[in-house]
């Protein structure tokens, strides 16, 4: 019996050069607008052919128009910067102070023995529970709101950030120890780098909840910012108003947590995580 | 000198985990630590070490006591590991805490270069094999030019060819300084081709069962009969301190490459 080997004259797939079928950069994100472009597309269709008389529901076209008069009024500016500003206090003064809570309770067993039940028992709290108190306590102006927005903050800070000293590997801080670091070295050598991936998730989590008590801040009594807007467009029944300072938050808020990617992204290159491989398994 | 004098370790739930543990090891010398599972290896080496300190007797290093890590001590885990946020450059610099950072990372790239390892000085850990990842810890552990450094079975976790590698670089290494090196082991052939000594321990609880001299000219040849004997000495030793069976001819066990 005689074997032989057959060789074919096509190319292999080894041998064809690889067609680029890369995806331009902007491909990525611009995927994410397809399913809102297309709902918007047809909602503006469907009104301007009669099949709603999009009185409650407005077309984007309408909510455009909005945008534009509460824009040119400079109106959008003022509310836009109003709750920018209370987020912003809020964000900062939850971010502080659920840190330095969360560094310390995980830290040292004592002060976990200590705080960690009552604030652990804090949390269980509706936090807009605390909306009479801090009217009471703090008036019906700002500082009611900022603090609301920090207590929305803090929980989420907190946690994460005393989970995450918790958890940082035995045998890692066991380097700092073999090299006699002292305490405040172990806590920005070994420990700070270690819990930065979770604590970006912390804050990550900490600010939409902060736009998301914002909203609840200012409904609670605000002459001025896009709470109000919500308020004015129910009060006055106008649903493109509404619509108008959604879309701003939804905006606001994407932007904000985009900005916290972006500035610790340098910071957490080294991760070797599924991430960092586009996703890919 | 480093003195184990009695050393003793009872964790709180009860365990002994090591008794009276006893051994002068000089300055330069190259001691091997073995035995069977759970006979408290790394817990005499951690304690050595200062991680765990010990609960009774007492372990000097030219005649100061060792209760906390110390600096003339350096220790080499059985993984790497490297800080995986600072490049390896970084990671070996880790280990220097005096001069300035142009000294320290100068001091890193000349250590990094003895272990062969200068082109990947901007690399993450991540990026690094097995091998690599181990010798960036070997540098890091030897920057600071420790007298006394402990390995706990550091090349354990990584294929033959790469252990033996880096077992003759770790003597290579060790001629520069010929710091005091204390190696626990689970691999007879590692023991015998690196240590002047070979400590034998008996479990439950861990102490000393026997010694045994490794009176061979370095480099050693793993195939030479003198090597199969000093071999054959240290299985059954630890045969007796297990209470196993006589061990099989010499023989059958070079034909088996047999570890324990």
């Amino acid at each position: 019996m005689v074997m032989t080997l057959e060789t074919s004259t096509a190319p292999s797939a080894d041998t064809v050069a690889p067609v680029s079928r890369r995806a331009p950069r902007w491909a990525k994100p611009a995927l994410g607008l397809i399913v809102p472009l297309v709902i918007g597309i047809g909602w503006e269709i469907a009104v301007a052919r009669g099949w709603s008389n999009g009185r409650l529901v407005p077309p984007p076209s309408k909510i455009y128009e909005m945008l534009s008069q509460l824009a040119q009024s400079g109106e959008l500016t003022r509310h836009v910067f109003v709750t920018t500003w209370r987020v912003a206090a809020g964000f900062g003064l939850g971010v502080v102070s659920g840190t330095l809570l969360g560094a310390l309770c995980g830290y040292s067993v004592l002060a976990r023995r200590l705080f960690d039940p009552t604030l652990q028992a804090l949390r269980a709290i509706p936090s807009i529970a605390w909306v009479p108190l801090f009217i009471l306590w703090l008036g019906i102006f700002e500082m009611s709101k900022v603090a609301l927005i920090a207590i929305g903050v803090f929980f989420p800070i907190y946690l994460g950030v005393m989970g995450a000293v918790l958890s940082v590997d035995r045998k890692i801080v066991e380097v700092g120890r073999i090299f006699r670091l002292s305490g405040p070295a172990m806590i920005r050598r070994i420990l700070l780098p270690a819990v930065l991936p979770s604590y970006v998730v912390s804050l990550r989590s900490g600010l939409g909840l902060g736009w998301m008590f914002v909203v609840a801040a200012e409904l609670m009594g605000a002459s001025e910012g896009l709470g109000y807007l919500l308020i004015d467009g129910q009060q006055l029944g106008k649903p493109a108003e509404i619509l108008a300072a959604i879309i701003v938050f939804a905006l606001l808020g994407k932007t904000t947590d985009w900005l916290i990617q972006l500035a610790f992204a340098p910071l957490l290159r080294w991760q070797d995580a599924f991430s960092s491989q586009g996703g890919k398994a | 000198m480093l003195v184990l004098d009695h050393v003793g370790k009872t964790y709180p739930n009860g365990v002994k985990a090591l008794q009276g543990f006893s051994a002068r090891i000089k300055i330069g010398e190259i001691v091997a630590v073995i035995g069977g599972s759970g006979c408290g290896k790394s817990t005499l080496l951690r304690a050595i070490a200062g991680l765990d300190p010990a609960t009774s007797g007492a372990i000097t290093l030219d005649g100061e006591t060792i209760k906390a890590p110390h600096e003339k001590i350096g220790i080499i885990f059985q993984e790497p590991r490297l800080l995986p946020w600072l490049s390896v450059a970084d990671n070996v610099a880790f280990g220097l805490s005096d001069g300035t950072r142009a000294q320290r990372r100068e001091g890193a790239a000349a250590a990094l270069a003895r272990v062969g390892l200068l082109d990947k000085a901007s690399a993450w850990p991540r990026e690094l094999s097995g091998g690599q990842a181990q010798r960036v810890a070997i540098a890091r552990a030897l920057v600071p030019r420790p007298e006394v450094l402990l390995l706990d079975e550091p090349f354990s976790a990584l294929d033959a060819f790469t252990r033996a590698d880096l077992q003759d670089h770790l003597l290579d290494l060790w001629a520069d300084t010929r710091p005091t090196l204390v190696l626990v082991t689970h691999d007879v052939d590692e023991a015998v081709v690196l240590a002047d000594r070979i400590l034998v321990m008996k479990p439950r609880p861990g102490r000393l069962f026997e010694e045994v001299r490794v009176d061979l000219a370095r480099p050693r040849d793993r195939a030479a009969p003198a090597f199969e004997a000093v071999k054959l000495q240290v299985l059954e030793a630890l045969d007796r301190s297990l209470d196993r069976e006589k061990r099989r001819p010499v023989e059958d066990l070079l034909t088996a490459g047999e570890g324990i």
